[in-house]
């Protein structure tokens, strides 16, 4: 009985991770290309509240889903050609769209707040769910859940085992080089910044429709997710593998500050709440720390065996950005 | 494939890079394009491969107007060029950079890409490891991946702007040697350089660009003084050896210095430099000079034995500890290690630091570049961005930027890419550092480079380390020999009469 109970709570796990998997997925592929979206927050709130609205004007949560797609997309369209066309500075274009969607998802989204709305269901898979475990764990989900299963390893095997996905590697890596080799750089890099925003902007309805069905306004509990996403993001190592892990680590983590709050009495139920955040933070530091000069001092003082085993270690967790990450492209 | 360029013109805001440039290279040919640092090369030939737009004229291939706007079409034209600088992607692996670029099916096969790889490295007798990173290669290496890449794609128009400025004497022979087979295939191969006599000893034909227009053309029998004034608008003689200003005093002390790499493993270095003096490093690419440079410039840890500058011993410190004493180390790859790409050659000159205090004396600054600008004949003002200028100017930036107080100065590639007349210069500017005080490390492909302006010469292969050669008294075939691995016993016995004479 007790495990069953976990069980179901892990499966959970996987379900909230799924809006964060498809947001830092998006992320990842603007990344990938060159260009920071900073307005991931705002695009969640934005997005969630938009879809949750369509959802219930129109009774039907794929629009909702499309409308979240729909105002991702244009908000990275934003992003795009303020940073690309019009090379502004992509890190201050992202943090006032990032304001000002937040604030707009708030404003609009108020004659809205706590009414009745609609969610996705779960859909057991036939057979696959009757599995011992992994039934209850992974075939027990809604469709978003599962699609956020596929993204995964779609998005994987698009940028590290296609062409395009090379390219898109190359594109971010060193722009020059990718314009010498064929590729239309700011072409592919608008492509897939607005492909980025629409998988956030499919993130917002999955909470609102799902994970935390509903729109509460300012006490949704969706503020703050999109920052995390940018760090995990950073964590993924612009892998998706990575990222999905990292997803999952945050949702873990939240979830313990759940079920542990009941036996950790002493502790306040915000600390808790809050603990996720920090510690996604520090894991964050700590993955490129053997690039640190102090240690590479430290460890050159171990002995032969240890340090080659703790410098592979260091070299696996290092976390680099593409090196054009930021930098607009012009061909003279 | 026949090629016409017929009144290409190209500004970079008012520099004028290309004027009216017109002439055309017949098919199966190799033709050579010289001409001094900033002339224009390089524009022509990323005009010719889509790199960059003219503003006017237009490029004929077999008689027909060519549309090529981009380099996707060049290519498709059969056109591909090497650049000076490899445009490649450094952390990732030979084989992924191989792949990048290369039509096909949305699922690239990796196994058939490696064998192509291996097969047509083989073919042209290169080294090249597909599953290195071109971040640990060198730019050699880098200019040979780039080499096979496009031999992959097909390309029949081959350009390569400067091959020659960072490969050694037996990667050049290979290279020539799959150039003129490339050529006799039907091939047509565009080589750019400074060099003339690589140019002599290759082309069929060379054109002379200087400040932007065509100065002339010519066919073998090559006159190099015609040559030369040609490239120059002024007859140069080569330099003679310029005396050694070495004194008594030690700048650096290597005693029993190790280091490891992953590669190979440097053992018991024993050396003594002495100020004013030049000591030049020969081998082939990644023989171990590089990582000694690097490792008396503390960029690289040695694992065993002492670093002594100035008779402080650095053993183990950072490398701007070294700095502090006077250590200086200017990189092969400029645009990477050396200078830094989106800012203006006043900014460089502000980063390094002549002024004191928190506020930029901008004026100030721009008066000091604007000297050095002139005392370094850098084409460009203050204002240009690094990466605007030509190769041959980014090293002439590289190397104003050294301090005036230095008492090591360590140089890769010292004139990659220089023409001679800048050359000359450059080691003229060298020699009145060593005049002052300074001792200098340099590493060159060019052996005749190292012999010219080198007091003492140390030889490399595959990690071993010859003791000093005195340069007067050994030659290009010696070392030639060296650097292949062959003739090391002799000079050792050599010097163990060395240090019996020394010792009487
Ligand atoms: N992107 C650019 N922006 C501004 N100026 C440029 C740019 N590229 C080249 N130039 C200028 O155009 C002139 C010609 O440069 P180019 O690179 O063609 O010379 P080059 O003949 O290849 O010289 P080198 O032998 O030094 O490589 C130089 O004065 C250079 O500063
Ligand atoms: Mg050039």
């Amino acid at each position: 009985m007790e495990n069953e109970v976990i069980l179901i709570g892990l499966a959970g796990v996987l379900a909230s991770a799924a809006p964060v998997i498809f947001a830092t997925i998006g992320e990842t592929f603007a990344e990938r290309s060159g260009v920071v979206n900073l307005s991931v927050n705002g695009t969640m709130l934005l997005t969630a509240m938009a879809g949750f609205v369509a959802a219930v004007l129109t009774k039907s949560v794929v629009v909702g889903f499309l409308v979240g797609l729909i105002v991702g997309a244009l908000v990275a369209l934003l992003v795009a050609f303020s940073s690309i066309t019009l090379k502004l500075s992509q890190v201050a274009v992202g943090y006032v769209l990032t304001m000002t969607c937040r604030d707009l998802a708030y404003f609009l989204g108020n004659p809205y707040v706590g009414i009745e709305g609609v969610r996705i269901n779960v859909v057991p898979i036939p057979v696959l769910s009757d599995i011992p475990i992994l039934g209850t764990l992974l075939f027990k989900q809604d469709v978003m859940t599962y699609l956020s299963f596929i993204l995964i390893v779609v998005a994987y095997v698009w940028i590290f085992k296609t062409r395009p996905g090379m390219m898109l590697q190359g594109v971010g890596e060193r722009p020059a080089a990718a314009h010498n080799r064929g590729a239309n750089v700011n072409r592919l890099r608008y492509i897939y910044t607005v492909l980025g925003g629409a998988l956030v902007g499919i993130s917002g309805p999955m909470y609102s429709l799902s994970v935390k069905a509903g729109w509460q306004g300012t006490i949704s509990g969706l503020d703050g997710i999109g920052w995390i996403v940018l760090a995990i993001t950073i964590f993924g190592a612009w892998n998706p593998l990575r990222a999905a892990f990292g997803a999952y680590l945050f949702a873990l983590l939240q979830w313990l500050g759940l079920v542990l709050q009941p036996v950790l009495t002493g502790i306040p139920s915000q600390v808790l709440q809050a603990a996720p955040f920090p510690l996604m933070i520090l894991t964050l530091l700590f993955v490129n720390i053997g690039d640190a000069e102090w240690v590479d001092r430290v460890l050159a003082q171990l002995p032969e065996g240890t340090r080659r085993a703790i410098v592979r270690i260091f070299r696996a967790l290092r976390s680099q950005p593409p090196a054009a990450l930021g930098t607009p492209f012009e061909r003279q | 494939m026949e090629i016409e360029f017929r009144n290409i013109n190209k500004t970079f805001g008012t520099v004028r890079a290309n004027i009216g440039i017109h002439f055309s290279i017949p098919a199966g040919t190799i033709q050579g394009i010289l001409g001094e640092n900033g002339a224009g090369k390089s524009t022509l030939m990323k005009i010719l491969s889509g790199y960059i737009l003219p503003d006017s004229g237009e490029i004929y291939l077999d008689g027909e107007l060519a549309k090529i706007e981009n380099p996707a079409d060049a290519i498709r034209y059969g056109i591909g060029m090497l650049h000076q600088d490899p445009l490649d992607f450094p952390p990732m692996k030979a084989l992924d950079n191989f792949m990048i670029g290369k039509p096909g099916s949305l699922f690239p096969a990796r196994r058939e890409a490696e064998r192509a790889f291996l097969e047509l490295r083989d073919q042209f007798g290169f080294t090249v490891d597909p599953n290195s990173y071109v971040d640990s290669m060198t730019v050699g290496e880098r200019q040979q991946l780039e080499i096979l890449r496009l031999l992959w794609l097909g390309v029949r128009v081959f350009i390569l702007d400067e091959p020659t400025t960072g490969i050694s004497a037996q990667q050049k022979e290979k290279l020539f040697l799959t150039l003129r087979r490339l050529a006799d295939n039907g091939n047509t191969v565009v080589f750019v350089s400074h060099k003339l006599e690589d140019v002599e000893a290759l082309c069929d034909r060379v054109v002379v660009l200087r400040r932007g227009e065509l100065a002339g053309q010519m066919t073998p029998p090559y006159d190099t003084d015609r040559l030369i004034e040609m490239m120059f608008g002024k007859v140069i003689k080569l330099d003679e050896r310029l005396p050694c200003s070495a004194t008594d005093q030690l700048v650096l002390r290597l005693q029993n210095v190790a280091i490891d790499d992953y590669r190979l493993q440097i053992r018991n270095v024993n050396l003594e430099v002495r100020c004013g003096e030049v000591i030049g490093l020969a081998g082939m690419e990644g023989s171990g000079q590089e990582l000694l440079l690097r490792a008396c410039a503390g960029l690289v840890r040695t694992v065993g034995g002492r670093v002594i500058v100035n008779g402080k011993d650095l053993t183990g410190k950072d490398t701007h500890s070294f700095m502090r004493h006077g250590v200086t180390f200017m990189p092969a790859s400029r645009l990477e290690e050396g200078l830094i790409p989106g800012l203006s050659i006043n900014e460089h000159f502000i980063l390094t630091g002549e002024q004191k205090g928190v506020f930029i004396k901008r004026d100030k600054a721009k008066s000091y570049s604007q000297n050095k600008i002139s005392e370094y004949s850098i084409r460009g003002f203050p204002e240009s961005r690094v990466e605007a200028l030509s190769g041959g100017n980014q090293q002439r930036t590289l190397l104003a930027l050294l301090k005036e107080e230095l008492s090591l100065i360590l140089l890769e590639h010292p004139t990659r890419g220089l023409d001679i007349e800048s050359t000359i210069y450059i080691w003229s500017k060298l020699k009145e550092r060593c005049a002052k005080g300074a001792a200098i490390l340099f590493i060159s492909p060019d052996l005749e480079e190292i012999l010219q302006y080198s007091d003492r010469v140390i030889v490399f292969f595959s990690g071993r380390v010859s003791p000093p050669l005195d340069a007067t008294l050994t030659n290009v075939d010696q070392l030639g020999q060296l650097i292949g691995g062959k003739g090391w016993e002799e000079i050792f016995e050599k010097e163990q009469v060395g240090v019996s004479n020394a010792a009487q």
